[in-house]
């Protein structure tokens, strides 16, 4: 998307190179100048922002972000769905970030000649390099450059720690209906969920369908037998012990069976941003309890 | 037999008397028997569907280890997907399929109006309202075996149902059906915006449990939902036996009714509820499915004519095998992923009426 800069854009960067270095003689195009006011509508690039140090340039950040504790003074500007352009236009960026489907205003930021910065979620590799290509739009690139190689170090422990453990079989539930098992939403084999449920040393049970979430029946998570059952939210359920007992009618289920249901909650387990070593640590110690003693 | 027209047209008073007339006059000779031999293969029709459906699923289970009472229910696989996964399953969709279907019946009969169905009068709007509050600010008040989202459902579609009678029947007036009809359809639109409210303010993870609840789901996970809902349903199924033989006056017209001697307005107020509590019932339990309510009966009319007295009880026992059908193709098609039960009623549904429709005319 960096590439999409806009004519008018390359207009005014281009001005204001030749009014910082004088007139230029080359005829290559100049660099486009790291941008100065900042817009996100994504979270989880807004926390990959501040990691990186660029939090000062955020202007305006969307509906959802929570963190870091910095932006709840910032402008909202709406979200995924309902981006207020003219709120993102009055606040005068230089480049906003946006989210893959939103092409229409996308659209119209390049009309306006504002540059855009697309993401699309992906899995971990899509974190790692959506921080070094921030980075480097940011000019940045060496901050990119030590926060990935953290988050890789960070897995690489945890990778380490459990490496040769059996590993579990494991189903990563984030939603169903309280106090029942019912309209259950799990990890599929694919997303940020799964990889870093992976890292952690589990082996995903819907593995196997190639989606980011699966709606499993009841009969399909019998079938299944998960050895351990983890629930992610992003906020703790008003009554864990209900929906703990939610799955107590599944006795056959090997992690109902030997007590591994594991409530997690915290929504650092669910952003796809640069807190995520977090969760991958969170889930292992849930899954290798014994490797963290 | 009665000609397609019947059952497409919008009623013409006519048209609709004259064939009364001629099913009255048929239904004279019919002898007893042949309306019990119709009602019993459909039974029969529902009855194999419900033996059936429990034994396939996305797993291959042996019915030999479900029913072994040597191994303890705890360990024993095979019986938990035989009891806890499929079982309740089919019940609810029999039981949903049932109700949908002849509370269908009784209102396109109490509103005169073949495009009438379950969710005409605004039950479902209310219904949706209630389980799209219950998910968007994660309610978590139980009562009884009713969990949160089927009860705020079955609040929300009480709530609807009596707020419509209410309009219907104000200062006394003997309930008017288009009234009736025009206040139903006003409420869903009005509920339908509060449906938009609430997805507008709820984040996406809430939108999407909620559309997917729109969608209709069967998986209940064990007995207590379907025993939940049975008192409604069961008090529902119990006041529409009574319907029939009204229901065949009622449907010539509320005047031709009165004056052989049909008490019009008890009549309209015991269908009225009997079919708002069986689509509460089923809704709470099934969510809001479509095309089973308004189909069937159709369905059912195309095959055995419009008496009432055949048609109710038909379509209630097609309706449970159409819906336990659907839903076995709903968890087999694509296991391990389901298709939502919703989108297969009137995906399967929709081309078969149409079939039978061209075929018959």
């Amino acid at each position: 998307m960096a590439a999409r800069a806009s004519r008018i854009t390359v207009v005014i960067a281009a001005l204001c190179v030749a009014s910082l270095h004088g007139s230029s003689s080359q005829g290559t195009a100049p660099p486009a100048r790291a941008p100065q006011r900042i817009v996100s509508l994504v979270p989880a690039l807004t926390e990959m922002l501040f990691a990186i140090g660029a939090g000062p340039q955020v202007v305006g950040v969307s509906s959802y972000d929570a963190f870091p504790p910095q932006v709840k003074t910032l402008p909202r500007v709406g979200a995924l769905l309902d981006p207020d352009t003219e709120r993102i236009l009055a606040l005068r960026p230089d480049l906003v970030i946006t989210y893959g489907s939103q092409s229409n205003a996308e659209a119209q930021f390049a009309r306006a000649g504002i540059r855009t910065y697309s993401y699309r979620h992906g899995g971990i590799a899509t974190i790692l390099e959506s921080l070094r290509e921030l980075a480097a739009l940011t000019g940045r690139r060496a901050d990119g450059d030590r926060i990935a190689g953290d988050l890789q170090a960070r897995f690489d422990a945890v990778r380490a720690r459990v490496r040769g453990r059996p590993r579990p079989r494991t189903v990563l539930v984030f939603e169903h209906d309280s106090g029942t098992l019912r309209s259950m939403f799990v990890s599929g084999g694919i997303g940020f969920l799964h990889d870093m449920l992976e890292i952690a040393g589990g082996n995903d049970v819907f593995a196997d369908v190639k989606r980011e979430s699966v709606q499993p029946s009841v009969e399909t998570l019998i079938s299944r037998a998960p050895d351990v059952i983890v629930e992610i939210r992003a906020n703790p359920p008003p009554n864990v012990d209900a929906e703990r007992r939610a799955w107590l009618t599944l006795t056959t289920v090997p992690a109902v069976k030997n007590g591994r249901v594991h409530f997690l909650a915290g929504e650092y387990l669910v952003v796809p941003g640069p807190r995520v070593a977090q969760g991958v640590e969170a889930f292992a110690r849930a899954l290798h309890p014994d490797a963290f003693r | 037999m009665s000609s397609p027209t019947d059952v497409t047209a919008p009623v013409a008073p006519a048209t609709h008397q004259a064939s009364v007339r001629r099913h009255a006059a048929r239904g004279a000779r019919a002898t007893k028997a042949r309306v019990l031999a119709t009602i019993g293969g459909f039974g029969v029709l529902a009855i194999l569907t419900c033996l059936l459906a429990p034994l396939v699923g996305s797993t291959h289970i042996s019915l030999l280890r479900a029913f072994d009472r040597t191994i303890p229910f705890a360990d024993n696989v095979d019986a938990q997907i035989f009891f806890i996964a499929r079982l309740p399953r089919v019940l609810a969709g029999a039981l949903v399929g049932a109700g949908l279907a002849s509370a269908g019946v009784v209102f396109q009969a109490l509103l005169r109006n073949p495009l009438a169905d379950p969710f005409t009068l605004g039950v479902s709007g209310g219904a949706s309202v209630g389980a799209m509050l219950a998910i968007s600010f994660g309610l978590s008040l139980s009562v009884g075996p009713l969990s949160p989202v089927p009860l705020a459902t079955l609040s929300g579609a009480a709530g609807a149902a009596f707020l419509v009678y209410r309009l219907a029947t104000t200062a006394g007036r003997a309930m008017s059906t288009s009234v009736l009809l025009l206040a139903g359809v006003t409420l869903n639109a009005f509920f339908s915006a509060v449906i938009m409210l609430l997805q507008y303010v709820s984040s996406f993870t809430e939108v999407y449990r909620a559309m997917r609840w729109l969608m209709g789901d069967l998986d209940i996970g064990g007995f207590t939902p379907v025993i939940a809902a049975l008192p409604l349903m069961a008090i529902a199924f119990v006041l529409i036996a009574f319907l029939p033989s009204a229901l065949n006056q009622l449907s010539v017209g509320s005047d031709a009714a009165a004056s052989r001697g049909v008490d019009v307005a008890r009549v309209q107020r015991i269908a009225f509820v009997s079919a708002s509590l069986a689509t509460s019932g089923s809704v709470s339990l099934a969510g809001p499915i479509g095309f089973v309510g308004i189909v069937v009966p159709h369905l059912v009319r195309l095959i055995v004519g419009v008496d009432h007295r055949v048609v109710l009880p038909a379509s209630a026992l097609f309706g449970a095998a159409f819906l336990v059908g659907c839903d076995l193709a709903a968890r087999t098609l694509f296991s391990p992923v389901e298709i939502p039960l919703g989108i297969v009623t009137a995906m399967i549904g929709g081309p078969f009426f149409l079939w039978l429709l061209v075929r018959r005319g």
